[in-house]
């Protein structure tokens, strides 16, 4: 049987290693909303009283903060996805790995400032 | 030691990969690979825009409610994102799956049974979602 050893990661603690386990952890996060979703939307075919029965589930100061955590994990999973394809499409760029993975974290934290300061308002705003 | 034979990022240019390395040949997991990448782009504008779009301005999801969604749709333009956007995500999420249960799931039973799972969930998901998009008439409901 293979050992767990055969198969941990090159990176071994450093940046792209903790990028590469936040993109796997945002996209499953993702996916796996995404499915409750699909279910959720659909709910309005069988009409008004339904689907808006079914968004006020949503209406909830916690449903909220989690929201915020969905919305970091989509923006997350975007802009480290970005990184990815600038050092898989130009090689080259990998000579500046660390800037790029620090750039776009700060891209990152950057757009969350003002999504974490209005979304935090909307969900002060159900208490 | 197997950890010693891999091949070590070096520190300028070359093997230095942030993503899963492109898989050689022309195969499944090459097309994969490529499918990831091109499906990625698209959704950067239609999984970015559309959570923006419904979670920032005028209340975020507050104002989600049946005549809002039923207005929205009246525009095919919308339609045709959302049902992109339902197509392309699951696609890219269950093959992002897929990809996961490579890594970690060694027994190829449970491997088959999970990405199993992965397809009939995904399909069933994707008719339950196309039917809901296409076939929504606002009129059905007294609108």
């Amino acid at each position: 049987m293979a050992k767990k050893r055969d198969y941990t990661t090159l990176y071994k603690g450093h940046e792209g290693q903790w990028s590469w386990v936040a993109h796997r952890v945002t996209g499953v996060a993702v996916i796996l909303f995404l499915f409750a979703h699909i279910i959720d939307t659909a709910v309005i075919g069988w009409g008004p009283s339904a689907y808006d029965r079914v968004m006020r589930a949503y209406e909830n100061p916690i449903i909220r903060l989690m929201e915020l955590g969905l919305v970091a994990a989509v923006l997350y999973h975007a802009i480290n996805g970005i990184r990815i394809m600038i050092v898989d499409f130009w090689p080259k760029t990998a000579e500046h790995q660390k800037q790029l993975f620090y750039g776009s974290m700060a891209v990152f934290l950057a757009a969350m400032i003002p999504i974490t300061i209005i979304m935090g308002k909307q969900a002060l705003d159900l208490l | 030691m197997a950890l010693e034979a891999q091949k070590k990022p070096k520190k300028s240019g070359g093997d230095y990969r942030a993503g899963r390395e492109k898989p050689s040949g022309g195969g499944g997991e090459f097309w994969s690979w490529i499918f990831m990448r091109i499906s990625a782009i698209v959704l950067l504008f239609l999984a970015v825009g559309h959570v923006l779009i419904m979670h920032i301005p005028a209340g975020g999801v507050s104002r989600v409610d049946f005549s809002f969604v039923a207005t929205r749709w009246d525009n095919p333009l919308w339609r045709t994102w959302d049902w992109m956007l339902l197509t392309l995500a699951l696609i890219h999420g269950i093959n992002g799956l897929r990809v996961i249960t490579l890594d970690y799931v060694r027994k190829p039973s449970l491997r088959i049974a999970l990405n199993f799972t992965y397809y009939i969930l995904g399909f069933a998901l994707f008719i339950l979602g196309t039917i809901i998009v296409i076939t929504f008439n606002k009129a059905k409901w007294g609108l």
